[in-house]
């Protein structure tokens, strides 16, 4: 439960080992580059354009890998992502790095082809338009543009509206009623025109165009020599064609899905090169030598220096930092702490002065978590989970592994509640006994069943809350100790615990008290005046105290009064513990909801079936809304109940330069 | 005997009242958490953990809801003989999570549906952004605690 102390070193070196320096230290992975101000004709590099070159390259991969995804799906499992990257040897990744050009190469190629592929797809949706457009003038069998023979003329078109044979007979008629030769035809009606034919003798022509374009005949847009038959077969030859060529292209596609690795191990080593040159580029130089500083973990400092000045003709300088400086981060804990730091966090690292509190999270939360859900055979399904995805997986990534450990733990303390409480399913073992084999066997709970007895689990709640904020309590007291803050430490800590104890000792043989919880407590006089004495003498320190930067004594008095007020605050923090009580019978009470809806079909086979059914959806249901409810209930009690009574946060997290890859991991051995 | 007539009111609305609000909350969530995932279909797990936080009070009014039908019988079939006194006791004793756990569910959801917001622009603080729907069910928290408290305290 600590905080990594933090060193500063500073390297100086040649410009000829420069990247291999980098290159060091981007393997070692655990300096932060942080470059103070300098001077002295010292200058900086510009970088920017040979970064964007590898960080381009990255893309291009990177888009690469995302068109083989579409096309040559790689198999994954539902857990991959638990499985962690995969770990590629330095000769390995050395012989990808030589062949980067042709890889590149190839990764343009399903780039380009991915391209021509929307180019063919686009083809395709012009020729369906095309056909669409002809689909109307199919039952035509001359060509689209025949425009009649030496004595006829042939009028195609379209006219507006809905018609009929008759209708636009009569409609030609009443426009032109000296014509009399002509043979109309309707092709098709489609939902806003019909398509017509008109043949007449060439003499009327003129007089037949007129009166067509009185109901507004159009011709058509396009018209091509052939007849809508022909044209349509030679628009579906086109189609097929271009389909063949897609499916040329994805075939292709598929047979690059073998480089997929060499893409991942390439993009990666672009990745690095780029991290590497945005480092390069903060870096003060001169014409021969250069300059890197930044944080180290002080128990890696000697290991690094050491290292570097063996392979290199470099000047490694290690100092302490100065006591203003707000170093990065690093939580370093045992196995115990290390569970919790993701939960630590997710609310804020420690600032610079502040402990960690990792290890007393981890406590609490694998406590509060089993109370919570507090049902056994949900324990055992969460432990029996988590223990099987962290043995099957051994390499998955730190966070997910940490966090995986701590539900374990959670999932073992829901046991033991469960066990404690006697919820297994809720109350499955009663309801199969009673429903199925006629006589019912209940599972005894070792200590007690809260569903009887709410106010008791009540009482016990608020008791472990108090002991989860006297913690905290605790804990400021302990860094106002270590800041050598002694009054802070009276006046801030030791006066709250005592006016705290003194009243709940004052409290306990209360009616009241009694009244809520039935448990008696007959105090010794001694004790009762004590508790009084206790109670005063920290009231008096926390009123008169607690303000005490202020010279002006009414201020002080009022804000000593006001954080006197805080009490309340005390109050409903104890309260708030009371969720314990309510998630611990939200979980049973709905697992005998379900086992009471699967035991209404009765025994025998059929009942049996419908039990097993019901069981198994509403319990898989209430196992993953209660697991919710006690995760971010438990995060809650820690966030705001427990770190609010010592805890800020605000810290920056130490982020050293090393090789941030996507997808593969490489070993090295320094 | 009419004692058990009032009983089921109040259990119903315990169970109608915070179910409605659970129904509301969850729906204002989920139309936020929609609205994400259409951007960014990664952040689904993160947006489904908020949207799911105000359906809590529709189960805490089931589970005053399941302990009163327990006290009153009507789950063994046997129906117990109450007295209109006891039946208006036990509809009291459904009010408060009926009340708080439709306001609160409903509230929740809208704090829900902001937080839902902070995820879609820093996913990081995550954490941060499911402790601020936790604060609005701590008061339901509170009128369930109540509610149990006094209908397994009412003797029949």
């Amino acid at each position: 439960m600590a905080v990594c102390k933090m060193q500063r070193m500073n390297i100086f070196g040649l410009q000829e080992d420069r990247k291999a320096i980098l290159e060091r230290l981007q393997a070692w992975g655990v300096l932060e580059v942080n470059i103070p101000e300098t001077g002295d004709g010292l200058a900086t590099m510009d970088t920017t354009s040979s970064r964007q070159r590898y960080e381009r390259r990255a893309q291009t991969l990177q888009q690469a890998l995302e068109v083989l995804d579409r096309y040559a799906p790689e198999h994954k499992s539902l857990f991959a992502t638990l499985a962690g990257k995969d770990q590629i040897g330095k000769d390995d990744y050395t012989e990808v790095c030589t062949r980067r050009h042709e890889i590149v190469a190839a990764a343009q190629q399903v780039l380009n082809r991915e391209k021509e592929i929307g180019e063919h797809k686009a083809a395709i949706s012009r020729l369906e338009n095309q056909l669409e457009g002809l689909e109307p003038w199919m039952s035509l069998d001359v060509p689209m543009n025949f425009r009649g023979t030496a004595s006829t003329s042939l009028f195609l078109g379209t006219i507006p509206g809905s018609w009929t044979q008759e209708t636009l007979m009569e409609a030609i008629g009443a426009a032109t009623p000296e014509l009399t030769a002509q043979d109309v035809t309707i092709l098709s009606i489609g939902r806003d025109y019909a398509y017509i034919a008109v043949l007449c003798l060439r003499d009327d022509a003129a007089k037949l165009e007129e009166a067509l374009r009185s109901i507004g005949f159009a011709r058509p847009s396009q018209l091509s020599d052939k007849t809508p038959a022909d044209a349509q077969a030679d628009l579906l030859a086109q189609r097929a064609g271009e389909e063949q060529k897609i499916a040329d292209l994805e075939a292709a596609l598929r047979e690059q899905g073998g480089s997929r690795r060499d893409f991942q191990v390439l993009s990666d080593y672009f990745r690095i090169r780029a991290d590497k040159y945005e480092v390069l580029g903060q870096l003060p130089q001169s014409s021969r030598t250069f300059l890197v500083s930044g944080y180290v973990p002080a128990d890696q400092t000697k290991k690094l220096a050491g290292d570097l000045t063996d392979h290199y003709r470099a000047a490694v300088e290690i100092e302490e930092l100065p006591e203003d400086e707000e170093a990065p981060v690093l939580l370093q804990n045992n196995h115990v702490g290390k569970m919790s730091e993701g939960i630590v966090k997710t609310f804020a690292l420690p600032h610079s002065g502040e402990i960690d509190p990792s290890f007393f999270t981890t406590i609490f939360y694998i406590f509060f978590f089993g109370l919570m859900l507090s049902d056994a055979a949900y324990g055992a399904i969460i432990s029996i989970a988590c223990a099987f995805a962290l043995l099957k997986f051994p390499r998955m990534g730190q966070n997910m592994k940490h966090s995986l450990q701590l539900f374990f733990w959670c999932g073992l303390s829901t046991v033991f509640w469960g066990v404690m409480f006697g919820g297994f399913f809720g109350d499955a073992v009663n309801v199969v006994s009673r429903t199925f084999f006629g006589h019912e066997i209940t599972l005894k709970p070792v200590w007690f069943a809260p569903l009887e007895d709410p106010t008791k689990m009540l009482v016990y709640s608020m008791l472990f809350g108090m002991i989860h904020l006297y913690t905290g309590l605790l804990l400021k007291g302990y860094m106002c100790l270590r800041r050598k803050d002694f009054v802070g430490f009276i006046f801030d800590v030791v006066c709250w615990l005592l006016m705290l104890t003194g009243l709940i000792l004052m409290l306990l043989p209360t009616e009241i008290f009694y009244g809520i919880s039935q448990m008696r407590f007959n105090f010794s006089p001694a004790l009762v005046q004590a508790s009084k004495i206790m109670a005063i003498v920290g009231a008096a320190g926390i009123l008169l105290m607690s303000a005490r930067d202020k010279k002006n004594p009414l201020l002080r008095l009022a804000l000593g009064a006001y954080d006197l007020y805080n009490i309340t605050g005390w109050l409903s923090d104890a309260l708030s513990y009371s969720r314990l009580l309510a998630l611990g019978l939200a979980t049973g009470v709905i697992a005998q909801v379900f086992n009471q809806m699967g035991s209404m079909f009765g025994g025998g086979v059929l009942g049996a079936i419908l039990f097993t059914v019901v069981f198994v959806v509403g319990h898989v249901l209430n196992l993953a809304i209660n697991l919710l409810g006690a995760y971010v209930h438990t995060c809650r009690l820690q966030y705001v109940e427990f770190y609010g009574k010592f805890y800020e946060g605000g810290g920056r997290e130490f982020q050293p330069f090393h090789q941030q890859t996507n997808y593969v991991e490489i070993k090295e051995e320094i | 005997m009419s004692g058990i007539v009032y009983a089921l009111i109040g259990i119903a609305l315990a169970v109608t009242l915070a179910g409605c609000g659970s129904a509301i909350g969850v729906k204002i969530a989920g139309e936020a958490a929609a609205g994400v995932v259409s951007v960014d279909p990664s952040k689904f797990s993160k947006v489904l953990v908020l949207q799911l936080l105000p359906g809590t009070q529709g189960i805490y009014g089931l589970l005053v809801g399941f302990i009163a039908l327990g006290k009153i019988g009507l789950l063994s079939g046997g129906g117990v003989d109450i007295s209109v006194a006891n039946g208006l006791l036990i509809l009291a004793a459904c009010l408060p999570i009926a009340v708080v756990g439709l306001v609160s569910a409903i509230n929740q959801g809208k704090t829900a549906a902001a937080s839902i917001g902070i995820v879609a622009k820093k996913p990081e603080q995550f954490g941060k952004s499911m402790l601020f729907p936790a604060m609005v069910e701590t008061y339901a928290i509170l009128a369930l605690l109540v509610s149990i408290l006094a209908v397994s305290g009412i003797q029949l």
